[in-house]
């Protein structure tokens, strides 16, 4: 398996990062190296071993139905950049 | 290819919010309606460092629709995360669930021009809702900004699939409405579509009518009350089959319903946010569901719509019609049980709550429990016109105040003179006074005009404000005028 610039500019795009023509260059071939170090993993003889999706051996984690609050709308919008209306305030999203 | 020769083919995802008090992954409360960023915490804003835990009450709903709906509960499951940028999802990435859902292979039973039709349901799974973009300032020129109220960001959603078995926009209509009916009676979700606890998205394509494959389809959001689904729909099929007999090809694309316009508007250039990047979530466990909690929600499920149409038509000898109009939603069909368990006479029940109620039910545009009325009232009414104490029409007027302040009918029949003139002597003597002020209409019925008896009933009922009893009014009239 070998990953091309235009996958990482594809996947750099999703992720909203900007990369220079170098940090391209780069990440191309770390990437390669990581998919070639997991590729080796492929090797192994997982006949008759079930998929694993969680690396923890527990299942069926809940909690019960109940309310309690938490914030308040003051120390929710603490931290934001900016806030109006007890809103969270960000660039507008342009709608059709 | 000429526009008659194709067949649509449709297939909707429907988002519904479960009713419980608290998110899916904290306990934040899931009420609707509230300030702004009033309802949210560390995990249901995506701040770093939490680990969400998962309601075992939005399960057991998923799981109680999924039964309702005839799926199977997928022995093992798991929670995904759906990756993408938008300001109303905090984490950048949704809690959902991908290969492995909670259920499948379902399916819902409609009725389209009286024939029986079988929508089968591919999954139903379980997700997080996200939050809601305030566009304010749409109209001051100059707004940069959008505004984001996070209170319902983590509440918890179904999402319910169908295969793509339904073959026209009524017939998505249908699909939906029976689909809304189920989850009522199920109460696991209130099902708002105008509050957007439930919400449908559709895939919809054409193909030569008998074609194994399907067309090239696009998917139509933002239809948002059962009328947008129709029309949005409708709009697109006649769009899409315009456009294939015109020679031209239809583009994938996901299209917007613009309500206003009456069109639908394709969305491209937000296409390759397509691109999930699914994968397990590890703050989520695995689900493996107990079999014995499946077949104790089971048990517990309650008479579904069908059933309870079916049995109403069986046991109370009820109208196809009337049945699917008393069962259509929980409440109403409650209320009928009860009356009928009062008053045992199912078709005069049915006649009554199927005019009258109805009527003042639609006029109001409220649910039956959130009217004084009971099933008391009703049965009460009903009795007192059936030991001849008020006429019927008497009874339409007392109903009216029932049902606008609770109060005991035979109480406002009392206060108000209404009790039906059922004394012979008393009614004799009105009678002589109509025939004797009307000689001319008298005249009319003997020599053979049928309407000038009709005529003196009216005079008797009106000299008498609609209390005489009816019955006794034409024995009389008909004694004196042969
Ligand atoms: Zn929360």
């Amino acid at each position: 398996m070998k990953i091309s610039m235009a996958e990482v500019e594809h996947v750099a795009r999703l992720a909203r990062l900007e990369l220079t023509p170098e940090e391209k260059e780069k990440f191309t071939h770390q990437l390669n190296d990581i998919l070639e170090f997991a590729a080796k993993l492929q090797a192994i003889d997982t006949e008759g071993v079930p998929p694993t999706s969680h690396v923890l051996n527990l299942k069926n984690v809940w909690r019960e139905d109940e309310v309690h609050d938490w914030l308040t709308q003051e120390e929710a919008l603490a931290n934001a950049p900016a806030a109006a209306d007890g809103c969270f305030q960000v660039p507008r999203i342009i709608e059709e | 290819m000429r526009k008659e020769d194709l067949e649509t083919v449709i297939g909707l995802e429907v988002h519904v919010e479960l009713a419980t008090k608290s998110k899916i992954f904290c306990s934040c409360s899931t009420e609707f309606g509230a300030p702004p960023n009033t309802h949210v915490c560390p995990i249901c804003l995506g701040l770093p460092g939490v680990l969400p835990v998962l309601n075992k009450k939005a399960l057991e709903y998923a799981v109680r629709a999924a039964l309702a709906l005839n799926c199977e509960i997928a022995p093992f499951s798991k929670f995904d995360r759906k990756n993408y940028f938008y300001p109303d999802l905090p984490k950048a990435y949704q809690i959902s669930q991908y290969d492995q859902p909670l259920a499948y292979g379902g399916y819902v039973d409609i009725e389209v021009n009286g024939e029986k039709r079988r929508i089968r349901i591919k999954r139903v799974h379980l997700e997080e809702d996200a939050g809601k973009l305030l566009h304010a300032g749409d109209d001051i020129a100059g707004a940069a900004t959008s505004l984001v109220d996070f209170n319902r960001s983590g509440v918890p959603l179904i999402e319910i699939v169908s295969e793509p078995d339904i073959r026209s926009p009524e017939e998505a209509r249908l699909y939906l409405m029976k689909l809304k009916t189920i989850l009522e009676y199920l109460g696991v979700s209130d099902c708002k579509m105008e509050e957007g606890s439930l919400r449908c998205d559709a895939n919809l394509s054409v193909r030569p009518r008998g074609a194994k494959e399907l067309g090239t389809k696009t998917e139509i959001k933002n239809m948002n009350s059962f009328r947008a689904v129709f029309k949005g729909l409708e709009y697109e099929e006649r769009r899409q089959k315009e456009a294939l007999a015109a020679g031209e090809e239809i583009v994938q694309e996901t299209r917007h319903w613009d309500e206003n316009r009456s069109v639908t508007v394709s969305m491209r250039g937000k296409e390759e946010a397509h691109d999930y990047r699914y994968f397990p979530d590890p703050d989520l466990v695995p689900l493996i569901i107990d079999r014995a909690w499946v077949e104790e929600i089971r048990r517990s499920l309650p008479e579904l719509p069908d059933a309870r149409r079916e049995r109403f038509q069986r046991e109370y000898g009820l109208p196809a019609y009337d049945a699917e109009v008393l069962t259509a939603s929980r409440t109403l069909a409650d209320f009928y049980d009860e009356c009928v368990r009062l008053f045992p006479d199912p078709k005069a029940v049915s006649n009554f709550v199927m005019s009258e109620v109805l009527r003042l039910l639609n006029a109001e545009g409220k649910d039956i429990v959130d009217t004084p009325l009971t099933p008391q009232h009703l049965a009460k009414l009903l009795g007192l016109v059936k030991e001849g104490t008020i006429s019927g029409k008497i009874a339409k007027d007392v109903f009216e105040e029932v049902f606008k302040t609770g109060r005991d009918p035979a109480e406002i029949v009392k206060e108000r003179g209404l009790v039906q003139i059922s004394d012979e002597g008393e009614l004799a003597r009105i009678v002589d006074e109509v025939l004797a002020a009307n000689p001319a209409v008298v005249a009319d019925y003997r020599g053979g005009k049928e309407k000038a008896f009709t005529f003196l009933v009216g005079q008797v009922m009106k000299a008498t404000r609609g209390k005489a009893n009816p019955a006794l009014v034409n024995k009389l009239l008909k004694e004196k005028l042969s």
